[in-house]
Order: C-alpha cells, then structure tokens, then sequence
C-alpha cells in the first residue's frame, strides 16, 4: 500500500480489503477503544454520551448495538440486493420465538401445553420452554428464521418494486397473528413472558460460566456490572457481524447481489441465477434478523409480540435511507442516529422539566415548549407522559420527529448521513480548492 | 359478542343472506378507501402509505365538528350546530361529510406540495417511503391529541336495521353501499372530463404530457385531493355500527385500516379503478365468509383469524398473477 496516496490500489487484493486504507482500520480501532473506554467509565469518553443520554446512557446504547446486527442483515437485502422488505420485524419475530421456545425456561407452577387453545382450555396454560443453553438458542433462532426466509422468497421473488413491499407488510401482519396464536410461547399479546437470560453455560442448569445478567468479576481480573457486560456481548457479536457482512458483500455472492441490484434482468443475461441469489439475500437477511431479534428479546428481559409490528420493520428502513443504504458504515451511522435520537430527545426533556419555572438559564425555553397542563400554559409537550390529548407527551412527539426525519432525510439527503460524510470528505480533501 | 349471539337464534338462510350483505358492505368500505389508493397511484405513481392517516384525520374532522361542534385547527364553532339537535338529520349529516372530505382533501394537498412535490423523478420506493414517514408523522395527531373527548361520528340511523327473511341488515349496509356507488360513478364521469383525461395522460407519460401543455403539478394536487376526500369517505362508512368500531373512530382499528385495504389493491393492481372495486368485493368476501363459517375452528386459527385472511390470499394471487388481476404489467428491459 503506497503510504500518503489512499486511493492507489496496485494489486486486486488491495481493492477488495475489508479496510482499504490504514485511515480507515485506525478509525475502525480508535471507535471500539473509545467505546470500551467510556463503557468502563473513564473520564473523558464517557462525558458526550453522559451528557447526552443520562447517567444510565449504556441502555440505549447496547440497544443500538443490538438494532445495529438487525440493521446489517436489511442492508444486505435492501441496501445490496435492492430487494425492498417491510417485512423484517417478522423475521425478527420468528428468531425471538424461536429463542424463547428453545431457551426460555417452562413455567413451573403451570402445566406447559402447547396449542391449549386447541384442547378446549381457554384459560392460559404455563409457559413453554426447554431451557437450552445459549449456544444453542443463538444460533437456531438465526437458523429457522433464515428457513423461514428461505420457504418466503419464491412467493416475494415473483413479485418486485412495490408490490414486494406490501406483500413484505402481509408478512408482519401474519406474523402478528402467530404471535396471538401461540401465547405459551410467545407470551401475552401485550405484556409477553421473560425470555431467555443471557448466561452461558454448556449445560444444564449449574453456575453459569459466564453471566451477563448479574453483576460481578471477571475471570478474577475486572470488576463489570451487568449493563457493561451485556454491553461487550454486543459489542462482541456486533464486530463478529460486520465482518461476516463486509466479507460477504467483497466476495462472489456479494458481486452477483450488487449485480442484481444494479438490473436485474442484465445479471441474468451476464449468468446471475437470479432466483438463486435473491433466495440467498433473503435467508442472510433474515439469518441476521432472527439472530438480532433473539438478541433483543433476551437484552430486554420482556418483548411482547405485539412489538414486532409494523413500526418495528419502519424503523430499520429508515436506519438504512437515513445512514445510507449499500454501505455498513452507512448502516451504523443510520442505527446510532435512528435509535438514539429518541433517548436523546426524552432526555432532553427531563431535563428541561428540571429547568420549569427555575429561572435558570433555560428556563423561558422550558416554559415555552413544557405544559404541565395548567389554565394559560401553551406548550407543545406535555410533562405528564400517559394523559392522552394535545399537548402531547414527548413520547408521541419522538413518533413526529421520526417521520418527519425519514422525509427530510429523503429530500434533502437521498445519500443520507453516509453522503453527508461523503461530501464532507471530498470538501476537505480539494481544500481549499474546491474540487 | 352481540353478532354471536344475534346469529345463534338466526337460521341458515338467514346467516347466508346476512354473511352476503355484510361482505358486499366489507367490500364497498374497502373499494373505497382502495380508490384513494389507486386515485393518487394513477396520477402521480406514488403508493400513498399515508392515505390510513389522512383518511383517519378526515374522519376525525366529522367527529369534531359533529359531536364536539367546532372545526378542526380553527377555534370557531360550528355554525350548524343549532340545527343539529340531538342527532344530525341525514342532509346535515352528508354535508357534514361532505364538509370532512374537503377537510381532508386540503390535507392531502398540503402534503402532497410539501412533502412529494419536491421528490418527483426519484425511485418510486423513495417516494413510497415517504409517505410512510407522513403516516408514522400524523399518526400521534390522530391517536393521542384528538382523544381528548369520545369520538363519536354521530351516525343518524345509529344501529337501527331492516328484517329481512328472518336476517337482520343494518341500515349502514346500504348507506356503505350506496357511498360506494356514487363514490366510483362520480370517478367514472370524472375520468371523462377534460380534466380527468389530463390525469390520465400524465399517468401515461408526464413528460409527453407536459409537452401538451398540461400542469402536472396541478394534476398532482387534485389527484391527492380526490384520493384523500374518498379515502376518507371509506374511512367514515368503516366507522358505522356494525363494523367493528361501532359508530366511533376507532383508536385501535382506524389506524389499521389502509394496511387491510393493501390486500385489495394488490389483488386489484395499483392502478386499476375497477380492480380496486372487485378487489374490494372480493376480499372483504373471503373475510367475512371466513369468518363466518370458519368460526368453529377459532380455537386452533386463533382469535381474530378472519384479519389475517386478506392477507393470505393476497400472497395466493401473487404467486399466480404477479400485478394483480387487473394491473398493468411492468415491462423490464435490461
């Protein structure tokens, strides 16, 4: 690699490596340094995001490490293939319940009855579960779900555009209803059932080997609590995740997807198969989802079905319009700016309340845009978080802002945030020419 | 519940008639929300995803200006609220309507020059991703801010019926049906005025069109208001009594509806008027029947099976017909 001159490639090894250049492996080691660092506490990392989301700002993130690995596998579909698929929370569905029935522990005090319903018990029964080990569920929740894709795609191959959109929004909707079907597995409609711990143990139900659940020491060496250690596990899955995907997308597979996505009809006739191939993005795609989406379930501890909805699958579309659809770093852009955004703005909130009627520095502000619902007070946002009618609490405002986002993002930046960079990039590399 | 119950003392012949009716009204309430699909799809090729929201905001704007007497957004009150009395008589009531579809019309407009104006010549997933951020953005306005008070749509005939044969027929049938009817004969002659053939023409080709001195915007804008005043249309005849909301806006089934009619414009095509029509009529059929004559089996299809079914046979027709039964195919070249 020629040192100074990034974008002089001299061999073909070199344009397919995962970093092409030294800038980008540093970045990619500085930003996992920087996250362990304030993940630990340490002083001046761990100021923005304290600043930002609160003091129990590692929640939200290990959050976004989660969406991020589901976000990867829409991108590989979406974003690589250029199949459009609203139908990604069902995918997700699949693998949580997969997880929960292969991981979840049976409910003891209740006879475990699968199908109840059908026996005439219209009473719920006990939870259903084997109680498997992690390396188990984790796997198999990826594995059926990408089965599940697998036995979907002719039906979504045959169609394209936008009747593959809504045909991927059918999907959600029937995968609401298994959710309601299946209840002692899933849990109630609403309030679901507790899901696979994550704790990783070869079997049994001894002392686990590692416990991500509690808090405690390490190996004799490092003192974590629960919440940084979920955080490495994600962390962790999500580095193993982006490889596979950047690997994936450099090699033959990845070549004939971007090939299909570019005209279809054109890599058929250059020798794509292309029910093969779209077959393919599906099953990794939702390979990616299932895994994510028992990932999820298990970090939240309680996921009812009626979560994996419509607005679930919305949610990943915009993480890829708004970072910027065909690039991993796109995707994670979009899933930092996408699933933080509401924390930031709930936390922002909670803290102007803080301010109301203080006579602080903010404190006009906070009375400008805060009601606590008093005669003569014309705010926006209410404080009170249930009390339905205008105004409205900050959570129905985080809703607004979403989709007034995905269509600013549209009109203005069809690149999103990746082309904001881009540009960005490309300003600073002319300067101060400019171009 | 009371439909179970109803039905148990009715006869088979009875339940037959009855199962027809329902899913010829299912049916119309459908084509016509299906219409403000395949209206705005025709004109401007945009999937409207936000004509569930629109279509809510508009059936929200008769119950504020019925039951709470005012008007959406403006503090004035409803200068017909005198004559309303207890219950709307039925002119004042269908001027209501009337008045809530233009409402909503101005909406649809609105949106339409803010948001989808300034993204014409993009892909037409960008577009249809759009209006997903319109409805996810109007979406708390209708579920939380307007919940202040019941949201009733003062109906005038409530849930009075006819008998028939032993089979009871609400009077909303008929009123979905006949809202159907002249809702479609109304696009019918609209299509053959001069302005619907420039509609068509821009559907055809935009460009052509432009060149033949037809305003696309302006085609754009009417296209948005005609497909948000019927959509919201639907959106009404759905909230009679014996639909499930019961002569309210419903909170939990309104803001669902344009995802159930999906099912109808896929079967139907994009952008087919009469394939929105037979759609309509032949999904809410399977719906109803299914759920009429399947309900022995609730305990093993689940509860509430009969919503899922649309969605099925939409995934059938697929796999045979890939653009719907009336829809234009799409031809690819490389």
């Amino acid at each position: 690699m020629a040192f100074g001159r990034p974008l002089l490639r001299t061999s073909y090894d070199e344009d397919a490596a995962i970093f092409p250049s030294a800038f980008q492996k540093g970045a990619v080691v500085v930003a996992i340094a920087v996250l362990l660092l304030a993940m630990l506490g340490i002083a001046p990392f761990d100021t923005i995001p304290r600043a930002l989301l609160g003091p129990t700002w590692l929640n939200p993130v290990t959050k976004t490490l989660v969406f991020g690995i589901i976000a990867l596998g829409l991108n590989i579909l979406v974003g690589v293939t250029g199949q459009v698929s609203l139908g990604h929370a069902f995918f997700m569905g699949t693998g949580a319940y997969t997880a929960v029935a292969l991981g979840g522990n049976g409910d003891e005090a209740m006879a475990c009855i699968p199908f109840h319903e059908q026996f005439g018990l219209l009473e719920r029964r006990g939870d259903c579960g084997l109680g498997l080990p992690i390396w188990i569920w984790l796997p198999a929740s990826g594995i059926v779900s990408a089965l599940i894709g697998v036995i979907v795609a002719p039906a979504a191959i045959k169609v394209r555009g936008l009747y593959l959109a809504i045909v991927t929004v059918g999907l959600v909707f029937i995968g609401l209803h298994l959710g309601r079907m299946l209840p002692e597995y899933a849990g109630d409609f609403e309030s679901g059932r507790n899901w696979p711990e994550l704790q990783f143990r070869f079997w049994g139900d001894g002392d686990p080997l590692l416990d991500f659940t509690k808090d405690g020491t390490w190996f004799g060496l490092i003192d974590l609590s629960a919440e940084q250690k979920q955080f490495v596990l994600m962390l962790g899955f999500l580095l193993v995740m982006i490889l596979v995907a950047k690997n994936l997308v450099r090699s033959r597979t990845g070549r004939a997807l971007q090939a299909i996505r570019d005209r279809d009809v054109a890599a058929e006739v250059m020798g794509v198969p292309e029910f093969h191939y779209k077959r393919m993005a599906f099953a990794i795609s939702s390979f990616y989802a299932g895994m994510g989406g028992a990932l999820f379930a298990s970090y939240n501890g309680r996921v009812s079905p009626i979560d994996f909805g419509l607005l679930l699958s919305v949610d990943f579309i915009a993480i890829l319009l708004i970072g910027g659809a065909g690039t991993i770093a796109g995707t994670m852009l979009g899933t930092v700016f996408v699933e933080l955004l509401p924390d930031v703005v709930e936390n922002m909130t909670e803290k102007l309340a803080g301010q109301l009627d203080s006579g602080g520095l903010m404190g006009p502000v906070a009375n400008f845009l805060l009601t606590g619902g008093g005669a003569g007070d014309f705010g926006p946002i209410s404080t009170s978080p249930t009390a339905p009618g205008w105004p409205m609490s900050v959570f129905q405002w985080n809703f607004v802002i979403f989709g007034v986002l995905i269509v600013v993002f549209l009109i203005f930046e069809p690149l999103g945030l990746y082309g904001i960079w881009l540009k960005f990039r490309n300003y600073w590399k002319g300067w101060p020419f400019s171009y | 519940m009371n439909d179970v119950l109803m039905l148990a003392q009715t006869s088979a012949g009875a339940t037959l008639i009855q199962t027809v009716v329902k899913s010829i009204a299912l049916g119309c309430v459908y084509a016509l929300v299906a219409l403000g699909f395949v209206l705005v799809f025709k004109a401007s090729q945009v999937l409207n995803f936000a004509t569930g929201g629109i279509s809510m905001a508009g059936a929200l704007f008769l119950s504020i200006m019925i039951a709470d007497r005012g008007f959406p957004f403006v503090p004035f009150t409803n200068p017909l609220a005198p004559a309303l009395g207890e219950t709307a008589g039925v002119p004042l009531w269908i001027l209501h309507v009337i008045m809530a579809m233009m409402i909503a019309a101005l909406l649809g407009v609105v949106l339409e020059r803010v948001a989808i104006r300034p993204m014409v010549g993009q892909p037409l997933f960008a577009l249809a991703v759009v209006t997903l951020g319109l409805e996810i953005a109007i979406g708390p306005f209708n579920r939380d801010a307007s919940a202040v008070s019941s949201r009733n749509l003062g109906v005038p005939w409530k849930t009075n019926s006819w008998e028939f044969a032993g089979a009871i027929i609400p009077k909303s049938y008929l009123a979905a049906v006949i809202a159907a009817a002249l809702g479609f004969v109304a696009i019918y002659f609209f299509y053959r005025s001069k302005l619907g053939v420039a509609m068509r023409a821009v559907a055809f080709d935009q460009e052509a069109a432009m060149a033949q001195g037809i305003s696309v915007g302006r085609v754009f804008s009417i296209s948005w208001a005609l497909g948000a005043a019927i959509a919201t249309l639907g959106a009404i005849m759905f909230g009679m009594s014996p639909f499930p909301p019961s002569g309210t806006v419903s909170l939990e089934i309104h803001p669902v509806l344009a995802f159930r009619v999906l099912p109808v414009i896929i079967l139907g095509g994009l952008d087919s008027v009469v394939g929105a029509l037979y759609g309509g009529l032949i999904i809410a059929a399977f719906e109803v029947f299914a759920g009429e004559y399947l309900s022995g089996y609730n305990d093993i299809l689940g509860s509430g099976y009969s919503t899922i079914v649309p969605y099925l046979v939409m995934l059938g027709v697929l796999l045979w017909k890939p653009y719907g039964l009336f829809g234009t195919a799409e031809i690819r070249r490389v």
